[in-house]
């Protein structure tokens, strides 16, 4: 069968799960073949073998960290080069998608961004995007040279499949481009010990409607008796009550989780961009008016202040 | 040596209106209408303070690929400030896809002279956020992009991306293409004033001839990607909404313990 490249998304060599569904996806279309650059890219071989991948080409050279997306996108251009896949896949997110980008242009290919579902068809690979704030399903191909898509986090479930996974060292040759943006500083995210806001089967969001940022440890609260992630509207965000990282929507991170629990968010276009295909939704909010409610598989027209501890203490109490 | 800044901004569908696509499955444009992409508002802001950083041995130049109306997106940018305009505008552009408008916009941007290109973080319609680092890839300039701070000094462009995982400072040598985020500050309002000296300006207009671009490398035609179907999303259906009388709490659980989430 033909080879599927796989780019492997990792933090010093633990592989996020969206990687992994992206492993599920390759396999639809072929056979995995899953490329890990960075530091511990080795360490990622274990979990990428038990989860379909037959190869797993490394390269852990310094440039990946000391320099912005070129030196990815040239270790990625030698890996195809090396395996001639049918499709290249990779996680959307900001960087993976300017990577995808520049080494479609390489490649003279079409490029796909933000697949919500890949499926294979008689012509290659079919990405399925969500348009304009989810209000439409499209179904789109890429009709020359090997397609690149980026794919979702939450679009294909994680399936354990067994496979060689044998390693080969890539070997880089980087271009003079590839030192063109040097990354002067990094600080890492501190962790918050909750799930990743778009990997996380359930987000509690607080928005405006809280009043304060104290009163985001309501939001908190409620988010650890579900063991959920927690988000927030870009009103929340730009009133400096939750980090920006967290904001969810169109300039946000877009997230599809089973549960979506919205409390004091009006549901704006741009927020219900980034939440509108999570599979159950539940609002709170006061005003009987507020467009959240379209949304809402179930909703509460009430005092957040009130009916959130509530909730959180019937849900702790029901957990036992 | 004076800068020369080049912004690229997008004329959208207003999102506030019905988006949607039209028979040959390219955005709708007569049943909404459009305006200058919220988010390169802040393209041209940053563009904006950064010539004034340079304490006036700046231009800004706006630059907008699109149809006829397009036009409007210019014009909203040099009310904001901007020094003058550049419309690409020719019918074998419609339809497309985002390595033939990378191109058209490369071309017009190499035309126009540049030591630094300001783009915003993602349009409002196709929303792919992969254009400005496609730039960079054609012109051959370092790309900093995604960025939440920036500004340049002494032929160095600076600032802070904040990513998934971590936040990064960057810096490169001009010339280079740079994005900016909704974080990065505040788009000013068009003053009276600027917008009756926006009158004034200059716009030119150029098609695919004066750019030398051959008409099967753009457009339809000369796409690498092409939509099969667009379908519109059943709207959700409408749940249950209950009015809190002092259980709404635990009406919320129950629910939530009937999908198994409790
Ligand atoms: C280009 C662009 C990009 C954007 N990107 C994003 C994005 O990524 N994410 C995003 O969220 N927004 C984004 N926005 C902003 C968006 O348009 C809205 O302004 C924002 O989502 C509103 O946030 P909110 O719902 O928290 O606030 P509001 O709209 O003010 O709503 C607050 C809600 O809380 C309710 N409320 C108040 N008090 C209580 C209470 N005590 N109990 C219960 N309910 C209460 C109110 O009834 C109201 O419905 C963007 C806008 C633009 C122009
Ligand atoms: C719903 C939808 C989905 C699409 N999906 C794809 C796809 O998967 N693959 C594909 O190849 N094409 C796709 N397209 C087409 C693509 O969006 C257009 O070709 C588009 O002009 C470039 O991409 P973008 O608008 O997403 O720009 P982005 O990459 O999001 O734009 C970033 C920045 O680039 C600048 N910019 C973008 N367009 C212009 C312009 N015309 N003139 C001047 N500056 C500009 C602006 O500064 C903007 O802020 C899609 C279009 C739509 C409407």
């Amino acid at each position: 069968m033909a080879d599927v490249l796989v780019v492997v998304d990792h933090v010093e060599g633990s592989v996020r799960k969206p990687t992994l569904e992206l492993l599920t996806v390759a396999r639809r279309l072929g056979t995995p073949v899953a490329v890990a650059l960075g530091a511990g890219a080795g360490r990622t071989v274990e979990v990428l073998a038990g989860h379909g991948a037959s190869r797993i080409l490394v390269s852990e050279a310094g440039e990946y960290a000391d320099f912005l997306v070129v030196p990815k996108v040239d270790a990625l251009h030698q890996a195809v080069k090396l395996v001639d896949p049918v499709a290249v896949l990779t996680v959307s997110s900001g960087e993976n998608k300017e990577i995808a980008a520049r080494l479609a242009l390489r490649l003279e290919s079409g490029v796909v961004t933000d697949a919500v579902d890949v499926e294979a068809g008689g012509e290659g690979p079919v990405a399925v995007q969500s348009a304009f704030a989810a209000s439409y399903t499209t179904r789109s191909r890429v009709t020359r040279g090997i397609p690149v898509i980026t794919v979702k986090p939450n679009s294909a479930p994680v399936e354990p499949a067994a496979a060689a996974g044998a390693v080969e060292e890539l070997a880089v040759e980087f271009s003079p481009a590839a030192r063109g943006t040097r990354v002067v500083s990094r600080s890492a995210r501190e962790s918050t010990g909750r799930p990743e806001l778009t990997e996380a089967a359930i987000v509690v969001s607080g928005g405006r409607g809280l009043g304060s940022g104290e009163n985001f440890a309501l939001i908190e609260a409620l988010a650890d008796a579900l063991g959920a992630a927690v988000g927030a509207s870009r009103a929340a965000v730009d009133a400096g009550w939750y980090p920006h990282a967290h904001q969810v929507g169109q300039t946000g991170k877009s997230v599809s989780p089973q549960l979506y629990i919205a409390s004091g968010i009006s549901g704006a276009i741009q927020h219900r961009a980034g939440m509108q295909t999570s599979k159950t939704i539940v609002a709170i909010n006061k005003d009987a008016e507020a467009p959240i409610f379209d949304l809402a598989d179930y909703g509460i027209v009430g005092d957040l202040h009130t009916v959130v501890p509530q909730l959180t203490e019937e849900v702790a109490a029901r957990k036992g | 040596m004076s800068l020369r800044i080049v912004v690229c901004v997008k004329y959208v569908p207003d999102a506030s209106g019905e988006r949607g696509f039209a028979d040959d499955l390219t955005v709708d444009r007569e049943g909404v209408d459009g305006l200058l992409s919220e988010l390169d508002e802040y393209a041209v802001e940053q563009a904006l303070r950064i010539a004034e950083a340079a304490g006036g041995d700046a231009s800004v130049t706006v630059l907008t690929v699109g149809p006829e109306d397009a036009r409007e997106a210019v014009r909203k940018a040099l009310s904001m400030g901007a020094d003058q305009g550049v419309h690409v505008e020719d019918d074998d552009l419609h339809g497309s896809d985002v390595m033939g408008t990378s191109l058209v916009v490369a071309s017009a941007v190499e035309r126009a002279g540049f030591d630094l290109v300001v783009c915003g973080m993602a349009s409002t319609d196709g929303v792919m956020g992969v254009l400005p680092a496609l730039l960079a890839e054609r012109l051959g300039v370092p790309q900093v992009s995604l960025l939440s701070e920036v500004s340049v000094t002494g032929g160095v462009v600076s600032g802070r991306r904040d990513g998934d995982t971590a936040s990064e400072v960057l810096e490169a040598s001009l010339p280079a293409v740079v994005s900016v985020t909704d974080q990065s500050g505040e788009a000013r309002y068009p003053s009276f004033k600027g917008i009756m000296a926006a009158k004034k300006k200059k716009v030119e207009s150029w098609d695919l001839e004066e750019l030398d671009l051959d008409a099967e490398l753009v457009g339809s035609a000369g796409a690498w990607t092409e939509v099969d179907t667009a379908v519109e999303r059943p709207a959700r259906s409408a749940g249950t909404v209950v009015k809190d009388e002092g259980e709404g709490g635990l009406r919320v659980a129950e629910f939530l313990a009937s999908r198994k989430f409790v």
